[in-house]
């Protein structure tokens, strides 16, 4: 553990976040550390030699065009596969073996690209769900309806309307999830991965299907995360106002590889980055 | 030894019946995605057709089935139009109990119009036993004739739908329906076409179970249906070689667990057999492994 | 009353059917008492609660997890088998025929519970389909084993059993209680609508009272989304567990009830097409909605018997499947459901909640 908190922090972008990140992180290790991960799928190499490393509560980017394999670092990420290669460290841990369930309980929230919600619970009992384990009595207790489920409910109810009174939600909170409006089952997901109590919130497309406007809110409410939970967000986004706008480390991926590293302006600039997205500058 | 084979040998002749119904399955899932429990009684219905052309009309053997493969084929496309169609965007469980329901109706419907009483079905596959080793090993007509009839429905079936144009429409609808009626083809009659040829497959194994098995009773479908549905799910459902393997192996094992093991447990070992498989392989003998995309 | 409608509409839902039951037992058990129910009515007391405790815990399984079970009448089964035996063993240890009774629903329960531990491990690895016909293969293994067993009991109250072969050596003041494929045919009939109606009771209770509890959500979660409800960080396999053996346990217990409400029982009673009855009631009442289970339960297992069906002699069956088709087509077809769906709307409207679970 000494040995890891020596060795300089790689962090994705460390200057400019500076100023933003309390003073307790600055000497810490990152929350999370890739090294050489990668993933074959038969003989397809779909993400290989993955390095990167996020600060404890730093807003980052991963980007790039369709099919570079953004997705699967988010599922490598969060064991929904296994990697075929490489490691990932959260917080100095190596989640090698680790299932889905356990990575989170470790640290790690997710949300996914096609929102994926309890449809038919209420927007309560969803978010009840991810606090699902830091809420503590056993069936026997649920079913026996014992002093300790009492407690535990109310403790679990509050927490999560308070969760959602952050999100200006509370007031949909006996809704059913799937009845709700586009915008608010986003929403909602990213409150039910809070709920998880996470250092580190993974965020699939959190503005596909949003209206500038509401793209402006997720903005607001993205650093509104990191500033009130001090936590780290690593969001896949093919918006660019969003990523250059509150990303202060951007990390770009082209067929499995990471081909750029930097702050929002080096990434606007670099070649390579340009050319994957825009294609080679013909020679006249 | 002469023992081993003969029962190999009556196994491969029970997995050939066993083959040509789990076809039937096999199909209507890969097609409908539903279980059609119904197609175990469908085979009943052709017994029992064939049966009334054999003993009471005196008809040829061969008209009889060619009889009792029309009247299941309509029978299948009229109960695939009544009951199926209309709850092609249902959950499928609803579509389940329906065809729960199909099955009740023809079961009771044949007690009602032929009696409950067991009828011994005629032996028409008449003829000599192949001798074979000196005479040790017979191998009766009955299984000749459904080993062949097995091989050719299997060959008839992969040339069907790997050359054919309604063969292809079959394969699209079954990979993506939406996609498939998009490129012009019509879903509604490539699925009516698909229950028409698995009811024909019924009615043709029902008359080659009867041969082997001549006691035909109303309920005569319900154990080989729910045999051969596990045949298919045992060679991996939707997969046309995956029903003729998980057929035959099904057939064997049911005799070697019957004649080495114990004849009561022969159908416990059967299913246990079937758990095994599914534990080792998901997705059966011959299934698609399917990655669910995150 | 002004109370009642400030519960959220899922917990008003759960009062009502427990008053709804209690209203039925209140008006049911004087009639049976005076003898005003007429002698089919009054034999079906019992078969129809073990019916309807068999349909809840499948609803549990279908509509709460979420899974498609084809083996239920397995559990039946065991609990039915487990319980008769516990029952007869202790027929002189507990004279009292309540108490055996619940003694022997207990053991019946436990027994379908351990069964259900060991089916579940192989079962919950499986989805969809193939998780059902892995059922269906339990249910049809289960069959098969009860019907080869042989259970005794010898001079000194002793339990001997052995599988395949009849029992030779009860000795002098034995008697047989399993007899193989007869099963067991001479039952002290210990089951009473009473008991009948407590079971009931603590089912809806375990039922209710899990689902609105911190497993009951992760169960839902896991059926409403499995990816989603592992990315927060629920242990799959646990809950699935949960409800499945849970269910199982119940199961067993009306088993029990069953089995001792019959004068003799016999393996092949709890086959494929019992599992299937069952289902019937589940999605006909409504999957995930447990009033809706025992109506459905209640309702088909007197219908047949009604003087109208009995009219019909012959065809009842048949009528039967009938009925069986029209209610999924006519459920099923989106024109009626447009039609209910706009009614619920207005009644969401008016209460200002979202719809109702469980």
């Amino acid at each position: 553990m000494s040995e890891r908190q020596k060795r300089p922090p790689t962090k994705l972008v460390p200057v400019p976040s500076v100023n933003k990140i309390p003073e307790r992180d600055i000497n810490k290790a990152p929350i999370l550390e890739c090294q050489h991960l990668g993933i074959d799928f038969g003989g397809l190499t779909a993400v290989n030699d993955f390095n990167m490393a996020i600060g404890r509560t730093e807003i980052a980017g991963l980007i790039g065009p369709n099919g570079a394999g953004k997705t699967t670092v988010f599922n490598l990420l969060t064991k929904v596969y296994q990697p075929t290669r490489g490691t990932i460290l959260l917080d100095g841990v190596d989640t090698h073996n680790m299932t889905t369930a356990q990575v989170n309980k470790a640290g790690i929230a997710r949300t996914f690209q096609n929102i994926r919600l309890f449809n038919n619970l209420s927007v309560e009992d969803n978010v009840k769900v991810g606090l699902h384990n830091q809420v503590k009595y056993g069936m026997f207790q649920g079913v026996l309806r014992l002093p300790g489920y009492w407690k535990e409910e109310k403790r679990a109810h509050e927490s999560a309307m308070e969760l959602l009174r952050i999100f200006d939600m509370e007031d949909l909170a006996s809704h059913q999830a799937g009845s709700l409006p586009y915008g608010a089952q986003r929403r909602l997901e990213i409150v039910r991965a809070l709920a998880t109590n996470p250092s580190l919130l993974l965020l699939d497309e959190p503005a596909a299907g949003m209206n500038p406007s509401e793209t402006a809110d997720l903005m607001d409410n993205i650093v509104k995360i990191r500033d009130t939970f001090h936590i780290a967000v690593l969001l896949i986004e093919h918006d660019m106002s969003l990523v250059m706008g509150i990303c202060e480390g951007i990390c770009v991926l082209n067929f499995g590889e990471i081909i750029a590293k930097g702050t929002p302006d080096e990434i606007k600039n670099d070649p390579q980055v340009i050319e994957a997205y825009l294609g080679k500058k013909r020679e006249v | 030894m002469v023992i081993f084979l003969t029962r190999l040998i009556n196994g491969i002749s029970l997995g050939s019946v066993y083959a040509i119904i789990a076809l039937g399955y096999t199909m209507v899932y890969g097609i409908a995605k539903m279980l059609n429990f119904a197609h175990g009684d469908v085979i009943m219905v052709g017994a029992y057709v064939c049966f009334f052309a054999i003993s009471t009309y005196h008809l040829n053997p061969v008209v009889g089935v060619l009889l009792a493969m029309v009247v299941c084929t309509l029978l299948g496309m009229v109960i695939e139009r009544l009951a199926y169609k209309p709850l092609r965007q249902a959950p499928s469980l609803a579509v389940l109990i329906t065809a729960i329901g199909v099955s009740y109706f023809l079961q009771n419907g044949a007690q009602l119009l032929w009696g409950s009483n067991n009828k011994m079905f005629p032996a028409f596959l008449k003829g000599d036993a192949l001798q074979l080793m000196d005479g040790q090993l017979r191998v009766s007509v009955t299984t000749v004739v459904n080993v062949v009839v097995c091989v050719v429905v299997m060959l008839a079936l992969t040339w069907f739908t790997g050359q054919t144009k309604m063969g292809k429409a079959m394969r699209a609808c079954s990979e993506d329906k939406g996609a498939a009626q998009l490129m012009g083809i019509n879903v509604d009659t490539t699925i009516s076409m698909t229950f028409a040829i698995g009811s024909a497959l019924a009615a043709v194994a029902g008359v080659l179970y009867m041969s082997s098995y001549p006691i035909l009773v109303p309920t005569t479908g319900s154990m080989p249906g729910i045999k051969a549905f596990t045949a298919a799910v045992f060679g991996g459902i939707g997969s046309i070689p995956g029903a003729l393997l998980g057929g035959l192996l099904l057939g064997v094992i049911e005799i070697f667990a019957g004649g080495y093991i114990s004849t009561q447990l022969q159908n416990a070992i059967v299913f246990a057999v079937l758990i095994v498989v599914l534990l080792v392989r998901p997705t059966g003998l011959l299934g698609k492994q399917i990655r669910e995309k995150v | 009353m002004n109370k009642l409608k400030r519960l959220s509409p899922a917990t008003r839902s759960n009062y009502l059917t427990y008053l709804g039951v209690i209203l039925a037992f209140a008006i049911l058990q004087p009639m049976a008492a005076g003898g005003k129910l007429s002698p089919t009515l009054q034999g079906q007391l019992v078969p129809i609660c073990a019916y309807v405790v068999m349909t809840l815990s499948l609803n549990l399984t279908v509509g709460v997890l979420g899974e498609l079970s084809l083996g239920h009448a397995g559990f039946m089964s065991v609990g039915a088998f487990s319980g008769a035996v516990a029952a007869s063993a202790l027929q002189y240890s507990i004279p009292n025929g309540g108490l055996r009774l619940a003694v022997a629903m207990v053991i019946g329960a436990v027994f379908a519970g351990i069964v259900g531990v060991l089916i579940s491990v192989p079962v919950l690895r499986l989805n969809g389909d193939y998780l059902a016909i892995v059922t269906l293969a339990f249910g049809q293994i289960i069959k098969s084993i009860v019907e080869n067993l042989y259970v005794g009991v010898d001079g000194k109250g002793m339990l001997h059993a052995s599988f395949l072969k009849p029992l030779t050596s009860l000795g002098e003041g034995g008697r047989m209680i399993v007899n193989g494929p007869m099963g067991i045919p001479n039952i002290a009939e210990i089951s009473s609508f009473i008991a009948g109606f407590i079971l009931i009771l603590i089912t809806l209770a375990v039922i209710f009272n899990l689902v609105n509890s911190r497993a009951g959500r992760a169960i839902m979660a896991i059926r409403d989304n499995r990816i989603a409800a592992e990315s927060v960080g629920l242990n799959i396999t646990k809950y699935k567990m949960m409800a499945f053996v849970t269910s199982a346990a119940l199961a067993g217990a009306a088993g029990t009830l069953f089995a001792l409400g019959q004068p003799a029982i016999v393996a092949s009673k709890f086959d494929f097409n019992t599992s299937i009855l069952i289902l019937v009631y589940v999605v006909l009442g409504g999957q995930g909605k447990m009033w809706g289970s025992i109506i459905a339960a209640t309702f088909l297992t007197v219908l047949p018997e009604t003087p109208a069906m009995r009219g019909l002699a012959d065809y009842r069956m048949l009528v039967y499947a009938v009925v069986l088709i029209v209610v999924m087509l006519v459920t099923n077809s989106p024109a009626i459901q447009s039609f209910f769906s706009r009614f619920q709307k207005e009644a969401e409207r008016e209460n200002g909640k979202g719809g109702e679970q469980a």
